[in-house]
C-alpha cells in the first residue's frame, strides 16, 4: 500500500450546546485549524470529503450546509453519511487511487438541534422495529444485558469505563465532561433503560472535526511530521437485533484483523501502544477491547479492572476520554482518528501517553455497533 | 481580533419540524407475515435451507447465500425464551405506552433469530433471561407489529 | 499510483411508479443479483459494497447498516454516500476510488430510491438552509424554471426546441425493457401538458421512481478474468460550487464545465462531439438537454436546439444521447446518476439490447444534483495505459 500519511488535525471544542455556532462556522473552525497544523493554504487540498447525516443536520443533502466552510467551492467534493472514520478511510482511497495528492475530511454534529431519540428511532426498521419506540439507547441496553449475561462482566465494571473515561477528560482541554467521579456515581445515577444508567451513557454533544491527508511527497512538504495510516479495515454485522449474538461483535473482529495484517501487528497487545476506541456506552468499551484482541472473548471486563487500559497502563485506551466525554453524532469516530495522531507525533499535551508510536482509532455506525471502521496510524513508515 | 457588536450579538434560534408523511411498502414477504398475524394469530418465519437458519421476521432472501426464501415458510412460535431484555425508565413520543417500557428479545420457538417486541404482564423485577414467554394478540388487529400486544411470561419458566 | 479500473457487471431494476411488490430491501436485493448474474459472480466474489440513495425519501437513518441483508454487505465493508440528486454518480465514483485504490479488487456500488413512499417535495424542500432559504424555495422545479426562463431570454430558444429533447429522450425509452415511462410523446403533447412552472410543464420534467442499479467495479487485478470485454474508467471528474439560492448564476453551468473540462484533460478529449460514440447524461428536464450539452462541449452557448432538431444526437445521428431514455424516462433518484454509468458500461460492453449504438468505444457520462454538483466518467473499451 502506497504511504498515505495524516498531516494536519483540527477540532472544536466539543461543547453541550454552542449557541453561538451553525455548522457552517464549526466546519470552518476546524478546517482552519487543521490547515494551520500542517501548515497548508486552501489551495494545497486537491479534494475534499464532508461527513454529516441528514437526519442529525434536519436538512437532506446535509452536506451543502458546509461547502464554502470546507474550502470545497469548485473543487472535487463527495460525501460520506456515517460515522467520520468512514468518511477518513473514503479519503484515503482517494489518495490512493492515485487521482488525488491530498485530501481534507470533516465532520460535523450538532445534537443539540435535534431530538436524539428520535432519529435514533430512524435507524430502525420502519415496519418491525420502530413502532415499539426502541432508540440506540434501548437497543444498547439489549447489548448490555445480553453481554453481562453471557459472559458474567457485572456493571461494576462496565461503570469503570465511565470512571476512567470522565476522569482522563480532565486532561483533554477539547472534551465536553470532564469530572471526577466514582463507582457509586455511576450505580446511583439514573436509569435510563436498565441496566444502563446515565453515567454509562455518551453525552448530547455539539462539535466538528478536520483531517487532512497526503501522500508520500505531499506529506514532505506538510510542517508537522507525519501520522502514517498503517492500516484500515471497515465490517458490517446483520441489522436485525435478533439475527446476531449481541455479546460478539465479529464485524469489528473482521475490521481489526484486516487492520493489523496490513499494518504488520502480530499481536495489538504489543504492537498498539494506545487505542482510542468508540465508547458510545460505558459496556461498549469492554466489549471493543475484546473485539480488537487487546483480551480475550468475555474478558473485557476483567481487562479494565487490571488497570491496564488506564492511562499509565500496559494499553491505555481513550487517554481523550473518548465518546463518554465528548460524542458528536458523525464526527466522534474522527476524533478518535486526529486524538490517535496527536498521541504518536507526541502532541497530545496534558493526554500525551509517553513513547507513543503506534495507535489504533476506531469508528461505529449503525445500532449497537453493527458497522465498524478500524484504523492504525503510526509515526514510523514500517 | 473580534469586533465591537459581537459582544452584545442577540442569540437568535428558530424552531422547526420536519413534517414528511410517509408509506412504507411492506412488500409480499412482509404482507404475508401480517397477513397471518392480523386473520389467524400466527406468527411465521422463512427458512433457508442452505444456511439452517429459520429467519424471524420473514425474509425473501437469505442475506448470507442469497436463496429464495419464497417457498419455504413454517410457523414459529407462539411460545419462546427471553434472550434479553430492559426496562425504559424514559418518556418518548415513540413509545407505545408511559414508563416503564419493558422491550425484550424473544428467540420464538422455531425460530434462529430473535424478534425484538414488548414484554408485558410482569413487574420489572421478575424477569430473567431464559424465561419462557409466549405472545398475546391484540383484539382488534391491523397486520402490524402492535397486533401482538406483546409477550407475556407463560409456563415452563 | 493506483489500479486502473472497469465495469464488469451490471444490474437494474424494472422501474415503476410505485414497487409495492418489495420492501426497500428488496428492491435493492433485485439489482445486486441481476448485477452478479450479469457478471457471473456470487456474493462471496465482492470486498467491498457501497450504496446510496437521499434519506428523506424513504426516511431510514443509516441506509448502509439497514440494507446489508439485500445489499449483500453481510460480514463485509459498507459505507454510504449520498450527494442528493447526484448521489447515483457519487456512488459511482465511490465505488472507482474503491477499486483503484487497491484495498478491494471488486466492488459494489448500488444506488436506489423508493420515491412512491413519500412526498417528494417536501423532502427535496429540507435541503435548503432553514433559516435563509427554505421559506422561500417552491420545490426542485422553481431553481430549474429560472435557468428555463433565463435560457430562452439569453438565446432566443423556446418551449418548443425543449421540447424536442423529451420527445428524444421518451422514443428512446421505448427501446429499454427497464425504463419507467415507455410510451412515445410528440412536441404538441409536450406544450399542451399541464404547466408547473412557467416555462415547464409536465412533460418537461422526469417522472417520480422507484428503482434500484447496481454496478460491479473490479480494478486490473481481477477484471479481465471476470469479464472479457469489461467497460474501463477513463477518466472521472467532479465540481461543486453551490453556497446559497441567491448566489447562484443561473446564466452558465459552471460546475458542469468545470468538471468536463478536467475531465477531458484526464481522458485525451479534444473534441467531444466527434471523439465521444454514446453519451448517458443526467438531463432532468427538457431545458437541461438544450443548455447542459453546451457546457459539456458538444456545441456553444446558445446552439444547443440546433443539434437536437438536427438529430444529431438521436439513435442514428452523430452522438446519441441517452439510448436509455434518460432521466425524462426514469428517475428513481439515488440510482439514476448510477444508472447513467451503467447504461453507458452496456454499450461498451455490446450488452445494450435494443438500445445499442454499434461500435461503441468511448462512452461519456455525467451527473447532476440539486445543489449544482457535477460529476462526470468516461469509459472506453480499451485498458487506459
Amino acid at each position: 500500500m502506497e504511504p498515505v500519511a495524516i498531516v494536519g488535525v483540527g477540532q472544536t471544542r466539543y461543547e453541550r450546546q454552542k449557541r453561538g455556532d451553525t455548522f457552517a462556522d464549526m466546519i470552518f473552525e476546524v478546517t482552519s485549524k487543521a490547515l494551520e497544523d500542517a501548515g497548508y493554504a486552501i489551495s494545497d487540498i486537491d479534494n475534499v470529503i464532508t461527513v454529516s447525516n441528514d437526519f442529525w443536520d434536519g436538512r437532506t443533502i446535509s452536506s451543502m450546509a458546509v461547502m464554502d466552510a470546507c474550502g470545497a467551492f469548485g473543487k472535487c467534493v463527495s460525501t460520506v453519511e456515517g460515522d467520520g472514520a468512514f468518511g477518513a478511510l473514503y479519503g484515503m482511497m482517494r489518495i490512493l487511487s492515485g487521482q488525488f495528492g491530498t485530501t481534507l475530511v470533516v465532520a460535523h454534529g450538532k445534537g443539540s438541534e435535534s431530538a436524539m431519540n428520535l432519529i435514533t428511532n430512524a435507524m430502525f426498521d420502519p415496519v418491525y422495529q420502530r413502532p415499539l419506540g426502541l432508540d440506540a439507547i434501548s437497543s444498547a441496553a439489549l447489548q448490555m444485558r445480553r453481554y453481562m449475561d453471557k459472559y458474567g462482566v457485572t456493571e461494576r465494571q462496565c461503570a469503570m469505563a465511565s470512571v476512567k473515561n470522565h476522569a482522563n477528560a480532565r486532561r483533554n482541554p477539547l472534551a465536553q465532561l470532564p469530572m471526577e467521579i466514582t463507582l457509586e456515581d455511576v450505580m446511583g445515577s439514573r436509569k435510563l433503560a436498565e441496566p444502563i444508567k446515565l453515567l454509562d451513557c455518551s453525552p448530547i454533544t455539539d462539535g466538528a472535526c478536520a483531517l487532512i491527508l497526503a501522500n508520500g511527497d505531499r506529506a514532505c512538504k506538510a510542517e508537522v511530521a507525519p501520522v502514517w495510516i498503517r492500516g484500515v479495515g471497515h465490517c458490517a454485522d446483520p441489522f436485525f437485533l435478533g439475527d446476531r449474538d449481541l455479546a460478539e461483535c465479529a464485524a469489528l473482529r473482521t475490521a481489526a484483523k484486516k487492520a493489523y495484517a496490513m499494518a504488520g501487528v502480530n499481536d495489538p497487545k504489543a504492537g498498539i501502544d494506545v487505542a482510542e476506541v468508540y465508547d458510545a456506552f460505558s459496556y461498549q468499551e469492554l466489549m471493543w477491547t475484546e473485539g480488537l484482541g487487546f483480551c480475550g472473548p468475555g474478558e473485557g471486563g476483567e481487562l479494565i479492572e487490571s488497570g491496564k487500559t488506564a492511562t499509565d497502563g500496559e494499553l491505555p485506551v481513550n487517554p481523550s476520554g473518548g465518546c463518554l466525554s465528548a460524542h458528536a453524532m458523525m464526527v466522534a469516530g474522527l476524533a478518535r482518528i486526529a486524538e490517535a495522531a496527536l498521541q504518536v507525533r507526541g502532541d497530545a499535551g496534558d493526554r500525551q501517553v509517553p513513547g507513543a508510536k503506534t495507535a489504533l482509532a476506531h469508528g461505529v455506525n449503525g445500532p449497537c455497533g453493527q458497522s465498524h471502521c478500524v484504523f492504525v496510524v503510526s509515526s514510523e513508515l514500517g | 481580533m473580534e469586533a465591537d457588536w459581537l459582544k452584545d450579538a442577540e442569540e437568535m434560534v428558530l424552531k422547526s419540524r420536519i413534517k414528511i408523511p410517509y408509506t412504507w411498502y411492506v412488500g409480499e414477504t412482509g404482507g404475508r407475515f401480517f397477513v397471518d398475524i392480523r386473520d389467524n394469530k400466527r406468527i411465521t418465519g422463512t427458512r433457508c435451507e442452505k444456511c439452517g437458519i429459520n429467519y424471524v421476521p420473514p425474509r425473501k432472501t437469505c442475506g448470507r447465500c442469497f436463496s429464495d426464501l419464497d417457498d419455504s415458510w413454517r410457523e414459529v412460535g407462539p411460545g419462546g425464551v427471553v434472550e434479553s431484555f430492559t426496562v425504559v425508565h424514559y418518556h418518548e413520543v415513540s413509545h407505545p405506552k408511559d414508563p416503564p417500557v419493558i422491550y425484550g428479545l424473544i428467540k420464538l420457538d422455531g425460530a434462529d433469530t430473535a424478534l425484538v417486541h414488548l414484554l408485558a404482564g410482569v413487574e420489572p423485577g421478575e424477569i430473567r433471561t431464559g424465561m419462557r414467554v409466549k405472545a398475546v394478540f391484540a383484539e382488534k388487529r391491523e397486520g402490524h407489529m402492535k397486533d401482538i400486544e406483546g409477550f407475556v411470561p407463560a409456563e415452563g419458566s | 499510483m493506483g489500479k486502473r479500473v472497469a465495469i464488469v457487471g451490471v444490474g437494474q431494476t424494472h422501474h415503476k411508479s410505485c414497487r409495492r411488490d418489495v420492501n426497500g430491501v428488496e428492491l435493492i436485493n433485485e439489482a445486486v443479483r441481476r448485477a452478479l448474474e450479469d457478471a457471473d459472480l456470487t456474493r462471496e466474489d465482492i470486498d467491498a459494497v457501497v450504496i446510496g440513495n437521499m434519506d428523506h425519501f424513504e426516511g431510514i437513518n443509516y441506509v448502509d447498516t439497514w440494507s446489508v441483508d439485500g445489499a449483500g454487505a453481510l460480514g463485509k465493508p459498507i459505507m454510504k454516500v449520498t450527494t442528493g440528486g447526484t448521489t447515483g454518480s457519487t456512488v459511482a465514483q465511490a465505488g472507482y476510488y474503491h477499486a483503484a485504490s487497491g484495498l478491494f479488487d471488486v466492488v459494489l456500488a448500488i444506488g436506489w430510491e423508493k420515491n412512491s413512499e413519500s412526498d417528494t417535495t417536501g423532502a427535496i424542500t429540507t435541503a435548503f438552509d432553514p433559516v435563509w432559504d427554505r421559506p422561500v424555495f417552491a420545490g426542485a422545479i422553481s431553481g430549474l424554471a429560472i435557468e428555463a426562463s433565463l435560457y430562452m431570454s439569453q438565446y432566443g430558444a423556446t418551449e418548443k426546441d425543449a421540447a424536442r429533447v423529451a420527445v428524444r429522450d421518451r422514443r428512446h425509452a421505448c427501446n429499454n425493457p427497464y425504463a419507467h415511462l415507455r410510451k412515445e410523446i410528440t412536441v404538441e403533447e409536450v406544450m399542451e401538458s399541464p404547466m408547473l412552472s412557467y416555462p415547464l410543464k409536465l412533460m418537461d420534467i422526469c417522472p417520480r421512481t422507484d428503482g434500484a442499479c447496481a454496478v460491479i467495479f473490479a480494478n486490473e487485478n481481477r477484471a479481465e478474468k471476470i469479464c472479457p470485454r469489461p467497460a474501463w474508467i477513463l477518466g472521472a471528474a467532479s465540481s461543486h460550487d453551490y453556497t446559497w439560492l441567491g448566489d447562484v448564476d443561473f446564466t452558465r453551468m459552471g460546475t458542469i464545465e468545470e468538471a468536463a473540462k478536467k475531465l477531458y484533460e484526464q481522458g485525451g478529449i479534444t473534441e467531444p462531439l466527434k471523439q465521444v460514440d454514446v453519451a448517458e447524461l443526467y438531463l432532468p428536464y427538457s431545458f437541461a438537454g438544450l443548455k447542459w450539452i453546451e457546457y459539456i462541449g458538444f456545441c456553444k452557448p446558445g446552439e444547443g436546439p440546433r443539434l437536437l432538431w438536427d438529430g444529431v444526437t438521436d439513435m442514428d445521428g452523430e452522438l446519441p444521447v441517452n439510448p436509455s431514455g434518460g432521466v425524462i424516462s426514469s428517475n428513481p433518484i439515488g440510482a439514476t446518476g448510477l444508472l447513467r454509468v451503467g447504461e453507458a458500461a452496456w454499450q461498451l460492453m455490446g450488452k445494450a439490447e435494443g438500445r445499442q449504438v454499434p461500435d461503441a468505444k468511448l462512452a461519456l457520462t455525467s451527473g447532476f444534483g440539486g445543489c449544482f454538483w457535477s460529476e462526470m466518467m468516461v469509459l472506453g473499451v480499451r485498458k487506459p495505459q
